[in-house]
């Protein structure tokens, strides 16, 4: 007769674990940006199919965070800052993760493409795979160009938004996309300066880690330099009106002027001198936001 | 602190995954309602 101790039945994981898989706080980015994409296209869209694209665009993203977190949850148990998430503290099944990813990501894009339009549901599936697949399986582990590459995932939610309003892509949808890919890499490389040791204990190949401090200054100095005239193109090729051109420019100016002190800090740093950094990370999130809420602004107001 | 009985825990997260399942069905099919009839309007 065996004498082995009975091991005890895991508890199952619970909504709320499959909630925080869909990473909430990106996910309002998501809504805000692709409701913004809607918002400002030309034309009128039904109440009804903007709230399914808008829904889709959300579900989506949370399909491809839920297959990001699958496929990083060794990585993300080294990290301090996700060590508590779900996966890599036991509370929930890698392969139920999957699934629910899966799962998300392909009813979105058929939800999407049923209710909303197929070039809005095409594109949708191209930013999920692109996310979860060239992004998260393929790039991130292997350049310090990740940031930069993972950008274009976050920049497809105003794209599909203004795609499901109109149908088509045209200029505009294609600088809205432009915006956010040369956003993100100042935005997300300020973070990586001041949780650098994070992310080093993981492996991962961040700017700061594999390039240094220096290189990585340089090159948020270069991509918010570049960020200003693709921000204010839409008003010069006039598809705006001044009130976005105003707002961007005083925006990107700012943008600029942090970037600028990141770039040209000298003395040896640690975590509490990082005050410049983490000041240009919290005003890239608030500068995206007041940016696409201008856009919006713009064509209500001004028509 | 006092320890729960894993049974009465496990019925508990069951439960709360039952209800927003319940809840995520019904707001599809509420929501497949709407697109319906915004599809079939002139």
């Amino acid at each position: 007769m065996s004498t082995a101790p009975v091991q005890p039945i895991p508890l199952p994981a619970e909504w709320r674990d499959f909630w925080s898989l869909t990473k909430p706080r990106v996910m309002s980015l998501v809504i805000f940006t692709g409701l913004c994409g809607l918002l400002a296209a030309p034309g009128s869209v039904n109440p009804v199919i903007g709230f399914v694209a808008i829904l889709c665009i959300a579900v989506g993203a949370g399909g491809s965070a839920a297959l990001n977190m699958w496929w990083e949850a060794d990585i993300d148990a080294k990290m301090k800052r996700t060590a508590n998430r779900a996966l890599p503290a036991g509370r929930m099944d890698r392969t139920v993760a999957r699934d629910f990813g899966i799962a998300l990501s392909v009813g979105s894009v058929l939800v999407m493409g049923l209710g909303v339009g197929l070039l809005a549901a095409a594109v949708l599936a191209f930013s999920i795979f692109y996310y979860a697949v060239i992004y998260t399986i393929w790039l991130k582990p292997r350049t310090p160009q990740n940031i930069v590459i993972g950008g274009g995932a976050g920049a497809f939610p105003p794209m599909i938004g203004w795609i499901a309003a109109t149908g088509d892509i045209t200029l505009m949808p294609v600088l809205l996309f432009a915006i956010i890919f040369f956003w993100t890499p100042p935005h997300f490389w300020a973070l990586a300066l001041f949780i650098e040791t994070d992310y080093a204990a993981a492996g991962i190949p961040m700017m700061p880690v594999v390039a240094g401090h220096k290189s990585t200054r340089r090159q948020i100095l270069i991509y918010a330099v570049l960020l200003l005239p693709i921000a204010l193109a839409p008003f010069l090729l006039h598809k705006t009106h001044w009130l976005y051109g105003l707002s961007a420019l005083l925006l990107g100016s700012a943008f600029l002027l942090l970037s600028l002190r990141v770039a040209t800090f000298r003395t040896p740093v640690n975590d509490a001198d990082m005050r410049a950094e983490k000041r240009l990370f919290g005003f890239s999130i608030l500068y995206l936001f007041a940016l696409f809420g201008a856009l919006v602004a713009d064509r209500f107001i001004l028509g | 602190m006092t320890q729960l009985d894993p049974n009465t825990e496990r019925a508990r997260i069951i439960k709360g995954r039952n209800r927003a399942l319940a809840l995520v069905l019904f707001s599809l099919a509420v929501l497949f309602f709407a697109i319906t009839i915004v599809k079939r309007m002139p």
